[in-house]
């Protein structure tokens, strides 16, 4: 009972780090048809520049405010420089997204070197709650309260407010909203920035319960990826409920048949794919 | 009285919640030249998606001469004498028109699973669709790559690509946009030459063209059939107008 | 025609002729990493240049055909020939299944799907540590035909890498030109049409993958065979790019971009193992400028740039780049 109340904890912490991965990307997908295959290096860099911030002396807090903005700007400038001028062709955007992703991977190598680094949680949330029999580190509550938070407000973001409407109408059709005075380049640039900045915020959030080492970009690109295949492109309760499947399918995997979890990772989706190749509640990928 | 070359009943097709299409039924004889008329956002190109089959209805029975259609993909559609034209151009712009009517021609043959020998190298299938190509007067740019030629060959080439499937039912839509006034006339007196048993289902905004060569006609208003019957019932009938005029 | 397959035999018998000039095997070894690249390469073009399918999972076929000739020559105690061939039939047979789930999309439904499955594969050969090594992978995997051909010797390597490379071409070659290879460009520019006209689309893309899944494997046995070793990063995404990349930087759906841009990219690689550390920092730039620069690649560049020297016609002829598909 005790095993199984501890995994359930650590699986809902790792779907809500993989919901504020995959809830941008998906963000982005739906509204521009860009498949930011530099996701995952994001959400890293995120990861050592909260480190860094840290180990300046600044306090965990601020260095998650530091690094979401940081890698928030730092998308909001691909976007503007180099995504924009593709067109929606898939090929080059393909190329590019991923070519910046080696880039950003490769300078934090650089920067950061090659092991594995510790990013401490904040004094006030470590040490460990007891649940029932159960012992369970205080960071990965918050984690899971934090998360469970971004995805309300994104939520209300996107259902509640003008700014969320016009991203609805855009995604429904760009011509149109452009029509009726929407934007629509100002409103690209925001949504990749905020997508982008909620990866950077992943990172750091992660840190504490994933480390931070070189090659976290190519393990977390591919689950979210994962998460909107099946979720459905461009649906945030898409992510959400794809983030949290994957989380627990992950979680009890390595437990229960470690050798082969990643493998078992990848069934759902085909699964999905097998009765609705657009995913559980988004639109054709096509 | 013979068999009808199409029969559609019965037929639904909603978008989400909108009924694009909704509860037509439609009956058209082998060889007539029948004309779907309405205004803009009607269902006439919908009708065609899902009589070809790139629509599935939602609801309804689509029989081409006594074969029922729906539950068919597009490609078996094909095989049972069906035909179109997309009002939109789709043609495969880097090969030349010759090769354009080789692709149509060789769709239903067992021939366009070769992997070996080449495809320019076939000199029967090449005369042939060299022969289709005269039918739309456009022989002498058989070499000539699609990218490279005007809107107005493009548009009859549109019209080859159906007619080298040597259809028993043609779907024409808007076979005349765009074209310049000659043109026209040219498309026009093609569409006059078409052998009498071909069945010919036409959308066409121009009105002297369409009426010229329809002789029965249905009038579609949001999805419904309005009235269906011959030109001159059609004409006199006053929910032409209303739909029209939109009273 | 032989005005066309000239250029290959040039190019070809060059590349053979590498070991009689050469002062040191590394330079041949080079050669054989070019044309086992160019082979993976040529596979993925099929996809990515002529079905306007864009896998970011290629490298899923050469690591599968790699991992089961080395799991069977080693550990299933096959000789190299026969494990060689249950290699390719095995790998045949599991990209037929992912075939399956692939080929419901388009698109950059495609693109995260070959990835994905790239990754099942890369995940069972990097985590399943009892079968396949883990991160150590798998080592001494023989090379076949000691007792007829000394392939251990690396000019004999070379050469037979040469003659499948030669296959390759002669094959994709007759099937660009053939009906069905017109028809696999037909279902990348105009899918509906194609099926209006009674083309089974999702067929013609079946054979498309699976043309990609043999070549692929077939590189990929040499690849085993001439490192004799295969390690899960065979199956990375920088490795998937990296074939991507010689597709693109040579000109998708030309058949000479392909060998051109793998040249470049082993050639690139290995330079910039001697100078420089930053070998995927590199890779990435080359992304971004290929994209910003040259979209089309360096064949189709190379014949507008011909054309625009030429001026011959009044105007240049528009490049032959595979477009996007049409429908949703």
């Amino acid at each position: 009972m005790t095993f199984w109340v501890s995994q359930s904890l650590n699986a809902l912490a790792l779907g809500g780090l993989l919901f504020m991965l995959a809830s941008g990307f998906s963000l982005i997908f739906g509204l521009m048809r860009v498949a930011n295959l530099a996701h995952g290096a994001l959400f890293m860099l995120g990861a050592y520049l909260g480190l860094a911030v840290v180990k300046a002396g600044y306090g965990f807090w601020t260095a998650a405010l530091a690094a979401a903005v940081a890698v928030g700007l730092l998308g909001g400038v691909m976007e503007r420089t180099l995504l924009r001028r593709l067109g929606g062709r898939t090929l080059p955007q393909v190329l590019m997204t991923l070519g910046l992703a080696f880039i950003i991977a490769d300078a934090c190598l650089m920067m950061w070197g090659g092991d594995p680094m510790r990013l401490p949680p904040p004094p006030e949330l470590s040490g460990a709650v007891r649940i029932g029999d159960a012992v369970f580190p205080r960071y990965r509550l918050f984690v899971i309260g934090a998360s469970a938070a971004v995805a309300l407000g994104l939520w209300l973001l996107v259902e509640r407010t003008r700014a969320g409407a016009m991203i609805r109408a855009a995604v429904d059709d760009v011509g149109m909203a452009r029509a009726v005075g929407i934007s629509a380049s100002t409103l690209f640039t925001a949504v990749f920035c905020l997508g982008t900045a909620l990866a950077g915020l992943g990172g750091v959030i992660g840190g504490p319960i994933l480390s931070v080492y070189p090659s976290l970009d190519q393990d977390m690109l591919p689950l979210a990826l994962l998460v909107v295949i099946l979720g459905g492109a461009g649906s945030l309760l898409g992510a959400f409920v794809g983030a949290y499947a994957i989380g627990f399918i992950y979680t009890f995997g390595q437990v229960l048949v470690p050798d082969l979890a990643y493998v078992i990772l990848f069934l759902p989706m085909i699964a999905v794919l097998s009765v609705a190749p657009q995913g559980l509640f988004g639109r054709r990928l096509g | 009285m013979a068999e009808p070359a199409l029969e559609i009943s019965g037929l639904f097709k909603q978008f989400g919640g909108l009924p694009a299409i909704c509860d037509v039924a439609l009956t058209i004889r082998p060889g007539e030249r029948h004309l779907l008329l309405g205004p803009n956002g009607a269902g006439k190109t919908t009708l065609f998606n899902l009589i070809c089959g790139d629509l599935a209805p939602t609801a309804g029975s689509i029989r081409l001469f006594g074969a029922e259609l729906v539950g068919l993909p597009p490609r078996k559609r094909t095989a049972c004498g069906l035909a179109r034209t997309y009002q939109i151009l789709t043609l495969f712009p880097h090969e030349t028109f010759c090769r354009n009517v080789m692709l149509a021609l060789n769709g239903r043959r067992g021939a366009k699973w070769r992997a070996w020998r080449p495809f320019g190298g076939d000199a029967a299938l090449r005369e042939e669709a060299i022969a289709v190509l005269a039918r739309v007067k456009l022989a002498d740019l058989a070499d000539r790559p699609v990218c490279e030629t005007a809107y107005g060959d493009r548009r009859r080439l549109e019209i080859a690509m159906a007619l080298a499937l040597s259809p028993r039912l043609l779907l024409l839509d808007e076979p005349l946009a765009g074209l310049s006034r000659d043109e026209r006339v040219t498309v026009q007196t093609l569409l006059d030459e078409l052998p009498q048993e071909v069945t010919v289902v036409l959308i066409e905004h121009d009105m002297d063209v369409a009426l010229a060569f329809a002789e029965r006609i249905t009038l579609l208003h949001h999805g419904s059939v309005v009235a269906t019957g011959s030109r001159a019932e059609i004409a006199a009938d006053p929910r032409t107008r209303e739909v029209y005029l939109g009273a | 025609m032989s005005a066309r397959v000239l250029p290959f035999a040039v190019a070809l018998a060059a590349m053979a002729m590498v070991p009689l000039v050469a002062s040191s095997p590394f330079y041949v070894n080079l050669t054989s990493q070019v044309a086992i690249a160019a082979i993976g390469a040529l596979g993925l073009n099929v996809l990515v240049g002529h079905a306007g399918l864009n896998s970011l999972g290629y490298a899923v076929f050469p690591g599968l055909a790699a991992y089961l000739v080395a799991w069977l020559s080693t550990v299933g105690g096959f000789d190299a020939v026969s494990a060689g061939l249950l290699a390719l039939g095995g790998t045949l047979a599991v990209s037929g299944v992912f075939a399956l789930v692939a080929l419901r999309t388009t698109g950059l439904g495609f693109v995260m799907i070959t990835m994905a499955l790239c990754q099942i594969v890369w995940g069972a050969a990097y985590r399943w540590t009892s079968v396949t090594g883990g991160d150590n992978g798998l080592s001494g995997v023989p090379r076949p035909g000691a007792s007829v051909l000394p392939l251990e010797r690396p000019e004999v390597f070379l050469w037979l890498c040469l003659c499948v490379l030669g296959l390759a071409l002669l094959q994709l070659g007759r099937f660009f030109d053939s009906p069905l290879g017109v028809a696999l460009r037909g279902t990348r520019d105009q899918p509906r049409r194609m099926s209006a006209l009674g083309y089974d689309v999702w067929r013609i893309r079946f054979v498309a993958w699976m043309l990609a899944a043999g070549w692929g494997a077939a590189a990929g046995l040499l690849y085993a065979w001439y490192h004799q070793f295969v390690s899960p990063h065979m199956m990375a995404v920088t490795a998937s790019a990296e074939v991507l990349l010689m597709v693109v930087a040579g000109g998708a759906g030309t058949l000479a971009g392909p060998l051109i841009g793998a040249a470049l990219v082993v050639l690139l690689k290995n330079l910039a193992s001697i100078w420089i550390e930053r070998w995927v920092m590199l890779l990435g730039f080359t992304f971004v400028v290929i994209v910003l620069v040259m979209p089309d690649g360096i064949v189709p560049g190379f014949h507008r740039l011909r054309a625009a020297l030429a001026r011959l016609k009044p105007s240049a002829a528009p490049a032959l780049v595979p477009r996007e598909r049409a429908d949703g």
